[in-house]
């Protein structure tokens, strides 16, 4: 065997500042939630971590050639199992979105279809690398994400159905997409986009308007312009240091939505201060930095393609999260990944890592 | 390639892109993270300040404590009006789930209609969904049970404790005391003094709670509360204490009203009953009355148009709103005018049922035959009083009238009282731009006409002329319990002629005040001969007082309100008297019945006195007065036995 690896290899560095990140979660959480009926989720978030811990050291033993194999059938029964949501799966506020096995265990495809979806993008354009992509390509990759986008979109799930665009467009920037083309898909999705919003079969009414208070917050201030207004006023306050934790007024006394989720960037923002944030910000952007590096040393294409697969996807949900928090993007409903709760957005995140591990692992094998 | 992947891979290059595409990837998250700082920056450094009192304005909720108003006791520190608590129940629209199934639990479970219920929803629809909705006042034990009971069920149900008037029952000295509620948009728009108050907060709307609203009232204190999201409360911070209002001790002798409610049982009127030394009152009633504790808590709306539909405005303080005919009660100031204007002392005018004036004749009672002054008082007789009227002239009488206080307030602390009217040929011309007419005067004289007087006015001006010409403004709270400059903004927003002495010579007295005692002398013949009181120098004079002209009687065809009214004024004793009784009897007939009503209050006073003076325990009077003691201090000379005389001309 001249293939070798060797948990040496194994990336503890990034592993280090992700446990950090974790625990900055795992407290925020507690903290969040220490007053409320949810209660205890710390406690869960930690058993979530720790199975998505397990999955990523078993993912890192899989070589991850094999994935690219299979990524094609992956496909395949990821748009059967968004398409079973649609039939059989379990409605929960107003969306269908899991599908429910004997026994109480609840599975969200729509999670999962967008590692399958990094993995099989990574093999698409590793079969066009090294010249510049005709229409036809771009094409043939926009409908390998366009289709299932469009199942999550039905169920409805606005904010997981976007994190799939981001793989697409990290794809087609690596792949070799033209400027000319970029021009003219920009051009083309904007008036579609102004037709489709213009004529509302797009979106739905709330989806819309959820689009669009974050710009004016008091025009809706019982509905997403209250949730932005509290996030703004639990950020604000905060200050330079922060109220301390089980101390955010914002946090404690209910005023901020979701602060265990979606919002848990504002409850650290309040609780923890300018400070607390920049050294969050700063974990995020040594993990990316560090994924990158991990992608430049991969030893073929796949494995770069699907480790910036990944950092496209949590750039971007970054991006959307914190970006919302803060009152420049509108609330969607996107997870802050490693530090949101939420078993779902816990397990894909430590799967992927578990495939940069792998990745890693075997980049002097060759 | 790996030798160990059999999988038909496709056969590719490894040739990698450019890595400066993975740097500008890293070139966009560092940008990224700027513009995420910079979002944080702005927020966090910049505009925190601004967001911090947002957050505290978030969180935080001042919650008034009210102050508990002032209780109010009689002269003696017996309780008149007390405080009691009382919960009310809120619902904090906010909480409700499904309004079409709560709504009937509530409102079967409160007692409440279901329309009043959809009907108190909708008047509130456009407040805010965090603000409480009063829903019930003073809800009931098994009310409150209820709530308790369904707190899952039902989490907008709140309740609150407040504290609330507890007044007299039966309507019990209820104009003096008067009531409180809600402060009116009117006037808090347009009376300065209710400026600072908002809506929503409780006033004395009336008698005693309007006047002394301002010490009843105290300073409520207020929370600081900390809330949730749903304005459930949280916790505290701190608070401000309330200030209690201060309690308030009348100058009412409970068991003179008592006297007097009773008297004035059943009949249509107004009683007042002073003490002339000081202005005091002592028992104030006005028939028929109302229930306040009823205007306290929630007026029901059959309550108020069984108010509203009384002809006998129920409202009205006729102790100084009724401004009537004082009739021959009238005959004491014409006797005042005639005799200072040196005209009566030795005019004798023949009575033959009647006398002529003008080519018109003018009837009286009785044929009295030849009368003089000592006894045209306790007669009453109407010939006298024509002739001397025409003889005084239309403004010698308005003069001395207003002299003792007619045509305008007396000053009295209570709020609305009216004026009353004196004629005369300036009033005439200013008011009917026509010349007054001699004939007009002869019925002046007998308290009829133009002339017109509430039941404080002639106490007042009685107690004026029964003690030398000192007159006192009428008040029913101590002025030492009032601070200083309360009771100058009381005695500014009540103008009146106020204290003031006039001129009464010492004979003049004497012969108006025998005269008056006469009047209940039967062996002098006195009109309230059957008010007669044994022992007692009780002096007084009836007045019955036609409430239309003749013409208008006979077409009128007759009925209860066509009955004159029956009025009296009597004090005891009869010089510087200690009480001085006015009796209002609306169609009472005959003056000689109020003057029944009055003895009563006389009798009951002064057997009270007396008992006090021979150091006898009064049933009714468990404790002292808690503050001095009444301006008449024990050992002053009280009403004494007949025939006894009190000093004249201090």
């Amino acid at each position: 065997m001249t293939r070798f690896s060797s948990f040496r290899d194994f990336d503890w560095v990034l592993l280090g500042f992700v446990s950090l990140l974790s625990l900055v979660s795992v407290l925020e959480i507690r903290s969040a939630t220490a007053m409320t009926k949810f209660h205890g989720f710390d406690h869960k978030q930690i058993g979530f971590l720790a199975i998505g811990m397990v999955l990523m050291f078993i993912m890192s033993l899989i070589d991850y050639h094999r994935l690219v194999d299979v990524a094609y059938a992956a496909v395949g029964v990821s748009l059967a199992a968004l398409v079973a949501v649609l039939v059989i799966g379990t409605k929960h506020l107003g969306a269908r979105r899991w599908i429910k096995f004997p026994g109480g265990v609840h599975f969200q495809p729509s999670e999962w279809v967008k590692l399958v979806l990094i993995v099989a993008l990574a093999r698409y354009f590793w079969g066009l690398a090294g010249r510049d992509l005709t229409w036809r390509d771009v094409a043939k990759a926009f409908a390998m994400v366009c289709v299932p986008m469009l199942l999550v979109l039905k169920q409805p799930d606005l904010g997981t159905a976007l994190t799939y665009l981001p793989v697409l467009v990290m794809g087609l920037f690596l792949g070799g997409i033209r400027l000319k083309q970029v021009a003219i898909l920009v051009v083309t999705f904007a008036v579609l986009g102004g037709i489709g919003w213009n004529t509302g079969k797009l979106l739905k009414p709330y989806q819309k308007q959820r689009l669009t208070s974050f710009m004016n917050p008091d025009d809706d201030p019982k509905g997403s312009g209250y949730q932005i207004r509290q996030s703004l006023i639990a950020v604000g306050s905060g200050g330079v240091w922060g109220k301390g934790t089980n101390r955010g007024t914002q946090t404690q006394g209910d005023f901020l939505p979701i602060p265990y989720t979606d919002f848990i960037f504002a409850a650290l923002c309040e609780e923890h201060g300018f400070i607390g944030a920049l050294g969050v910000l700063l974990l995020y952007f040594m993990i990316l930095m560090r994924l990158i590096q991990n992608a430049q040393t991969a030893s073929d294409l796949p494995g770069t393609f699907i480790i910036m697969g990944i950092v496209a996807v949590i750039v971007f949900q970054i991006a959307v999260n914190i970006g919302m928090v803060l009152g420049l993007m509108p609330v969607t409903g996107i997870p802050l990944p490693l530090l949101s709760y939420g078993g779902s957005s816990v397990l894909f995140t430590f799967l992927a890592l578990g495939i940069v591990m792998n990745i890693r692992m075997r980049r002097f094998v060759n | 390639m790996s030798l160990a992947a059999p999988a038909p891979r496709p056969q590719l290059s490894d040739e990698k892109f450019s890595p400066a595409k993975l740097t500008s990837v890293q070139y966009g998250i560092v940008l990224l993270l700027a513009v995420l700082v910079a979002g944080l920056w702005r927020l966090q450094v910049l505009g925190s300040s601004n967001w911090k009192v947002l957050a505290e304005a978030n969180r935080v909720r001042k919650v008034p404590v009210l102050a508990p108003r002032g209780k109010i006791f009689d002269r003696e520190g017996r309780l008149l009006v007390d405080n009691y608590p009382s919960v009310t129940c809120y619902l904090l629209p906010e909480q409700i789930k499904d309004m079409a199934t709560e709504l009937p639990m509530i409102a079967s479970g409160l007692h409440l209609p279901i329309e009043q219920l959809e009907a108190t929803m909708k008047r509130f629809q456009g407040a805010p969904k965090y603000q409480p909705i009063p829903l019930k006042q003073d809800i009931s034990p098994d009310e409150q049970a209820f709530i308790e009971a369904h707190r899952n069920e039902l989490p907008e149900l709140e309740t609150h404790d407040e504290q609330r008037r507890l007044y007299p029952k039966d309507g019990f000295a209820a104009h003096l005391i008067g009531y409180v509620g809600e402060v009116s948009e009117q006037m808090l728009a347009t009376d300065s003094r209710y400026a600072f108050y908002s809506p929503g907060d409780v006033v004395g709307r009336s008698g005693v709670e309007q006047t002394y609203d301002a010490l009843l009232r105290g300073v409520d204190g207020s929370r600081d509360v900390l809330v949730n999201s749903h304005g459930k409360e949280v916790g505290h911070l701190g608070q401000e204490l309330a200030t209690p209002g201060k309690d308030l001790r009348l100058t009412i002798d409970l068991d003179v009203q008592r006297a007097a409610e009773k008297a004035m049982d059943g009949k249509t009127g107004a009683l007042v009953a002073m003490d002339p030394h000081t202005g005091e009152i002592l028992a104030m009633v006005s028939r028929p009355s109302f229930d306040p504790n009823q205007f306290s808590v929630r007026l029901t709306k059959s309550y108020w148009n069984q108010i509203l539909n009384n002809p006998d405005h129920p409202l009205l303080n006729k102790a100084i709103q009724a401004q009537l005919a004082p009739g021959s009660t009238f005959k004491i100031i014409m006797s005042l005018a005639g005799l200072q204007e040196g005209m009566a002392q030795t005019m004798h005018v023949f009575c033959a049922g009647g006398a002529s004036f003008y080519g018109h004749f003018y009837a009286c009672d009785v044929h009295h035959g030849m009368v003089d002054l000592p006894h045209a008082i306790p007669w009453s007789c109407d010939a006298f009083f024509y002739t001397l009227a025409d003889r005084l002239g239309i403004d010698t009488i308005a003069r001395y009238a207003t002299e003792v206080g007619l045509g305008q307030h007396t000053g009295i602390d209570l709020p609305d009282e009216v004026s009353g009217n004196v004629p005369s040929t300036a009033w005439k011309l200013k008011t009917q731009h026509e010349k007054w007419f001699a004939g007009e005067t002869i019925s002046v004289g007998i308290g009829q006409g133009a002339v017109t007087a509430t039941p404080i006015q002639l106490a007042r001006a009685l107690s004026g002329i029964a003690s030398g010409g000192v007159l006192r403004r009428p008040h029913v709270v101590f002025p030492d319990e009032v601070p200083a400059d309360q009771l100058t903004a009381i005695h500014e927003s009540f103008p009146g002629s106020g204290d003031k002495t006039i001129q009464v010579s010492p004979e003049n007295w004497q012969i108006i005040t025998d005269a008056m005692a006469n009047a209940t002398n039967p062996s002098a013949g006195g009109t309230a001969s059957i008010a007669h009181l044994d022992g007692i120098d009780f002096a007084g004079k009836t007045g019955t007082a036609q409430v239309m002209g003749h013409d208008a009687l006979a077409k009128s065809g007759g009925g209860h309100k066509t009955v004159p009214n029956a009025w009296f004024v009597g004090m005891a004793p009869r010089r510087n008297p200690d009480i001085v009784v006015a009796v209002l009897w609306e169609n009472g007939n005959w003056g000689k019945y109020s003057a029944l009503i009055g003895a009563q209050i006389i009798d009951t006073y002064v057997n009270k006195q007396r008992s006090r003076d021979n150091n006898l325990r009064i049933a009714e009077n468990p404790k002292p007065a808690p503050a001095p003691t009444p301006s008449a201090p024990p050992g002053t000379p009280v009403a004494g036995a007949a025939g006894q005389r009190t000093p004249a001309a201090e």
